[in-house]
């Protein structure tokens, strides 16, 4: 399971990023499929991506909002919201382990041979001030004599922008290395600091930054898709807290906002098939009753 | 012996309505063609270039 989803990551993170005439037409994809919402998190200014970032975009209308309402037009982000609510809706954070390019990145990075280390539980709330400050408030509120505001998390924050956009830019266009300043350099030391922290924890950014994740996380209790547990069936072995990438206890926590479905709990840890893949209440996967139990 | 009971959980659907009704008024706003035209465009600030 664990190989099949890694071919997943990488088929999602050539499709979000399929564009690969680049270097010969000299500037990124401007063909209609970038109409499509990326799941993942994945920068719309990178030269290959073919979709647009749920949450570039949706910065990108709320510190417009009032420069657009004075021209009459009614942006105010309920497209791009309606399609990262739908896609929550769904999947949630199984997206996050699925189809998200940056996470693909730092579950390799991962891979690399060192010491590992854990990520305090409380910082995860991090997150949804990222969400709510960086990406809803900020742009929001602070605005220019223009009434425009400015896209604070992609600006200030945001290392996958940096990896997939910033640095081929200036590869791609060498006159831009000219306007590089304080600001390219900070999301340059952003990036190398998650690169690092990626090294050592499992998914940092994911867990402690990522407003897109902190979005999905909030469906996590209502979605179409979810793990069931069976606690009838469950020995409390505590094998499925040995195997979890993001320190669940599963058995403890089966809702978790954390959980990004990598089903490595389902199907190399759980001896006793406690664990099982629903859709809207019904199993589909992983559902073996206890041989004592009745029959459904 | 507990029987397990399968029941259909119906708050995604409402959830998937409700994001979808969204959707719908953010097409009817032509809001699809703005989003367009911003992905289509290098945001350089967005990227800590300039």
């Amino acid at each position: 399971m664990e190989l099949a989803r890694k071919w997943v990551q990488a088929l999602w993170f050539f499709l979000a990023n399929g564009f690969w005439g680049f270097p010969i037409t000299g500037t990124i994809y401007q063909g209609p499929l970038k109409i499509i919402c990326s799941p993942g998190l994945n920068c719309y200014s990178c030269p290959a991506a073919t979709s647009y970032c749920p949450i570039g975009s949706l910065q990108q209308l709320l510190l417009g909002i009032r420069f657009s309402l004075q021209n009459g037009q009614y942006f105010f982000g309920s497209f791009v919201l309606g399609s990262m609510g739908m896609l929550g809706a769904v999947f949630g954070r199984l997206i996050c382990g699925w189809a998200c390019p940056f996470g693909f990145f730092q579950e390799l990075l991962y891979k690399i041979p060192s010491v590992k280390i854990s990520i305090p539980t409380r910082l995860r709330w991090l997150k949804y001030g990222f969400l709510l400050l960086f990406v809803i408030i900020l742009p929001l509120v602070l605005v220019d004599d223009f009434a425009m505001g400015k896209p604070w998390f992609c600006k200030f924050i945001c290392p996958a922008g940096t990896l997939e956009a910033g640095i081929p830019m200036l590869i791609l266009f060498p006159n831009l290395r000219l306007t590089v300043g304080w600001l390219y350099l900070n999301k340059l030391i952003i990036l190398a600091g998650f690169t690092v922290w990626s090294v050592l924890a499992s998914r940092p950014f994911c867990r402690t930054t990522c407003p897109l994740g902190a979005f999905y996380a909030l469906f996590s209790r209502y979605k179409l898709i979810k793990l069931k547990f069976n606690e009838d069936n469950c020995t409390k072995c505590k094998a499925c807290h040995k195997v979890c990438p993001v320190e669940i206890k599963f058995n403890e926590t089966p809702n978790s906002c954390e959980c990004v479905y990598c089903l490595r709990c389902m199907t190399e840890a759980c001896p006793s098939d406690a664990i099982s893949v629903e859709v809207a209440g019904y199993p589909i996967f992983g559902n073996k009753p206890k041989k004592n139990n009745m029959p459904l | 012996m507990k029987q397990e009971t399968l029941r259909l959980r119906k708050t995604p659907f409402v959830l998937l309505g409700i994001f979808l009704v969204l959707w719908i008024i953010g097409i009817s706003l032509n809001e699809p063609h703005r989003v367009l035209e911003q992905a289509k465009s290098i945001c350089l600030e967005c990227i800590g270039i300039g």
